[in-house]
């Protein structure tokens, strides 16, 4: 009997690792038609469509039952620092993207390791945002942007370099942390840099050979359309970074870009437009070539990067149909544009958060005036609302078509004051005429941000109304997802908790402490009938620059523990 | 536009682990043309501006503009913001700047706040460390003067000037190497190599 036993248990454990690899079926290669319209069971980029909604159409975690959501498994990624990317799933296979440009391919179901590539970086490096917002799939491969600069093509089933490309020079200051977008044959990236006098651009390449397809700057130089915002030679050093994954409309063939601030941070050392900072780009995804734009702020002077893609969402509103594009600025008003095959056109804004620079916007452009109060220059010190992390900085936005809501992670009644001081260009240094001092202790607090700071936000784009608020204490930089089971996911507190809300009514249904606090772009999929909620919990980059600066200036002092973990949830099993 | 021109290649092996062998390849070198008695401005005058700071270098303000001016301890204010510099090798007129991991930040301190050990490696109260974060390899240009710290802006790693670069707070792992010192003519002169290798050690 005992001797029977141990044969049997000895056999369960020689086979169950069998069975495991048995579960997962042969890598499906993931295509243009795929992209176009991904399977409700899978999450096969940053925000799950090409429209940038961050929503997941299933529903058996919903509303009714989501207080039931337990541990399916926990993996540590064995990295600190900020842990942004969403882990992407393609039937059974995950992919999850790291800090120090690390890929670990996991069965979803278990987090069984399936493989796991490290990109080794330059010991001269240095990592001002340590951290990765995802990977691309396409066709059997994933492809990942490093900090190094690097666009690297791996096989999907085995992790192995197939080719890498060196993007841009390192030494210059240039790093990529963002997810890729892949569409028709192409990998698309941009850089980051804005604080070390980059020129920004979006880049194409093949996505078979890695060779590069087209590259259009956002900074426009002499004799380019746009070319005449920039006095001398400024734009050679003009920011312009692009580090969130674009967005795409495939009826246009047109990918939609958010272009970060202009540098350096004073605006009275660049006078003009400063074209292409602070706006959002239509570009022909075959070509490169720029169609159409609209710049959501000129002559940035408060670090506004606006590289959050706008989201892609037909709608009605006021009555009028539009094919719109939706974008929570870090300037503090939310946007609402129209694309169209070439041209983007200006509907409407309106603040979302407390905003004391606009004084007005023009009805027909959008375009905003200034309270000349507001604006930071050499030699001046200056108050402004939001502060220079914006009424939202990266963490993305979630569209629900069932609510017809849009999601906002926002923080609200925050403040900077920054003293602009000269600043001379030093090849891959810091170029920011801003003191480090004063940016590690830039926040101001207001009567309402002792209060409260941290919102997720719920907007009815028909109306332009705000149906629902859930306020935090502190900060919020949790990225949000919505479900089609009427739900709302999002970290981003300090408090380590990763939460889920009633979409339609803003109640707080569920939240879980985690290891860290949860800075990860949420992701949900299905494997054999089972529904999961899968989100990276690792704290770094700008939230604890922000925690830095609220130590700074707070009694209340928080330290957020570091290190990452993948935390994957599903119903209990009935 | 032609600065912005970046290198485009498409490269199929693994670039990495080149770097110990080519700084011994550069040192060898440099003891090549040091022995024929040139000057280190010939030939190899990037390789040996790429080394981490040598004996007998002196130290020079990054930030400084025209002909090097090798700093004195007096130059270096009292506990406060670090002054980042760079090693200099003054009988060749050689400013070694062409590694980020040879940059060094230097603070001062009253010698008798210092104990035998730490004031064993200083110059007159001067302390110097690597300028180049544990962590991920941000620049250690900050002065925390309530918590006594060198800290760096990009994650708030902070080290303790006065405890051999131990770390205080913050997310590195390991200490911010010291580079020991003397005093020659007043001017402060590099004693010794770093007590262990700048940067982030690649895991």
């Amino acid at each position: 009997m005992r001797n029977t036993m141990k044969r049997t248990v000895l056999a369960a454990a020689l086979l169950a690792p069998l069975a495991a690899t048995a579960a997962l079926p042969a890598y499906a290669p993931v295509t243009d038609a795929r992209l176009n319209k991904p399977e409700a069971q899978n999450w096969l980029m940053y925000r799950a469509n090409y429209a940038g909604w961050g929503y997941s159409p299933l529903k058996q975690v919903s509303d009714k039952n989501v207080d039931k959501l337990q541990l399916a498994w926990a993996f540590s990624t064995g990295m600190t620092e900020g842990h942004q990317a969403p882990p992407i799933v393609n039937n059974g296979y995950m992919f999850v993207a790291t800090p120090n440009n690390q890929v670990i391919c996991l069965e979803a179901k278990s987090g069984r390791e399936i493989w796991r590539y490290k990109k080794t970086i330059p010991d001269e490096l240095q990592q001002l945002h340590p951290t990765n917002r995802g990977v691309a799939l396409y066709g059997d491969r994933v492809y990942i942007a490093t900090t190094d600069a690097f666009l690297v093509a791996l096989d999907a089933k085995t992790g192995k370099e197939v080719w890498k490309t060196a993007v841009a020079d390192w030494k210059s200051g240039y790093y990529m942390t963002l997810a890729p977008l892949a569409a028709k044959g192409k990998i698309m990236i941009g850089s980051s840099g804005g604080e070390y006098g980059i020129r920004g651009f979006v880049a194409a390449f093949d996505a078979d050979s890695g060779k590069e397809a087209w590259r259009t700057y956002t900074i426009a130089g002499p004799g380019e359309p746009g070319g005449d915002s920039w006095p001398g030679d400024t734009y050679k050093r003009g920011g312009g970074s692009v580090w969130i994954t674009g967005t795409y409309d495939p009826d246009t063939n047109l990918a939609f870009w958010g272009v970060g601030n202009a540098g350096p941070w004073m605006a009275d050392t660049r006078s003009g437009d400063n074209l292409y900072a602070n706006s959002v780009l239509a570009l022909d995804v075959d070509t490169g070539k720029l169609k159409g734009y609209h710049q959501y702020h000129h002559n940035d002077s408060w670090d506004w990067d606006e590289v959050s893609a706008p989201l892609l969402i037909d709608l009605e509103h006021k009555g009028k149909k539009v094919k719109s594009l939706v974008h929570a600025g870090r300037n503090g008003y939310l946007w609402m544009l129209e694309r169209t095959d070439s041209k983007v056109n200006y509907v409407n804004a309106w603040p979302y958060v407390t905003q004391n620079v606009f004084t007005q916007l023009d009805p027909k452009t959008g375009r905003p005036t200034y309270d000349p109060a507001r604006i930071p220059a050499t030699g001046k010190t200056v108050n402004f609302c939001p502060s220079l992390w914006g009424g939202k900085d990266w963490p993305p936005e979630a569209y629900n078509p069932h609510t017809g809501l849009l999601y906002i992670p926002a923080q609200n009644n925050l403040c900077s004051e920054l003293t602009g001081e000269p600043v001379k260009y030093n090849k891959g240094e810091l170029y920011l005429g801003v003191s480090i001092e004063n940016v590690l202790t830039n926040v101001r607090m207001t009567p309402e941000s002792k209060v409260h700071i941290g919102e997720v936000q719920a907007w009815d784009l028909k109306t332009g109304k705000k149906v629902w608020t859930h306020t935090y204490p502190e900060m919020n930089w949790g990225p949000l997802m919505t479900t089609a089971g009427n739900l709302v996911f999002g970290g981003g507190t300090n408090d380590r908790k990763f939460r889920a809300f009633n979409a339609s009514t803003g109640k707080l249904l569920w939240e879980f402490p985690t290891n860290s606090g949860v800075t990860g772009v949420p992701s949900s999929f299905e494997v054999d009938g089972e529904q999961y909620i899968a989100v990276q919990s690792g704290w770094g980059v700008d939230a604890e620059r922000m925690q830095g600066a609220f130590n700074a200036v707070l009694d209340k002092k928080t330290t957020v523990p570091q290190g990452g973990v993948i935390w994957v949830f599903k119903l209990p099993r009935k | 536009m032609e600065q912005d021109n970046p290198k485009k290649s498409v490269t199929p092996d693994h670039g990495s682990g080149c770097c110990q062998s080519r700084r011994e390849a550069m040192k060898a070198a440099l003891a090549v043309t040091a022995l024929f008695g040139g000057t280190v401005r010939s030939a190899h005058a990037n390789e040996a501006a790429d080394l981490p700071p040598q004996p007998g270098d002196r130290l020079v303000r990054m930030d400084d503009e025209g002909a090097p001016q090798p700093l004195k301890a007096t130059d270096i204010p009292l506990a406060s913001k670090p002054v980042r510099a760079l090693p200099f090798a003054a009988d060749d007129a050689l400013l070694r700047d062409g590694s980020r991991l040879g940059r060094v930040i230097l603070m001062r301190f009253d010698p008798a706040a210092l104990d035998a050990e730490t004031r064993a490696r200083s110059a007159d109260g001067v302390l110097a460390y690597s300028a180049v974060c544990t962590h991920q390899g941000c620049e250690v240009s900050e002065w925390d003067a309530n918590g006594g710290a060198m800290f760096c802006f990009c994650h708030f790693s902070k080290f303790d000037p006065l405890k051999a670069g131990t770390v205080t707070a913050g997310p590195a792992g390991r200490a911010l190497p010291w580079l020991p010192l003397k005093s020659e003519n007043g001017e402060l002169v590099v004693a010794g190599s770093f007590s262990s290798a700048p940067g982030v050690r690649k895991g």
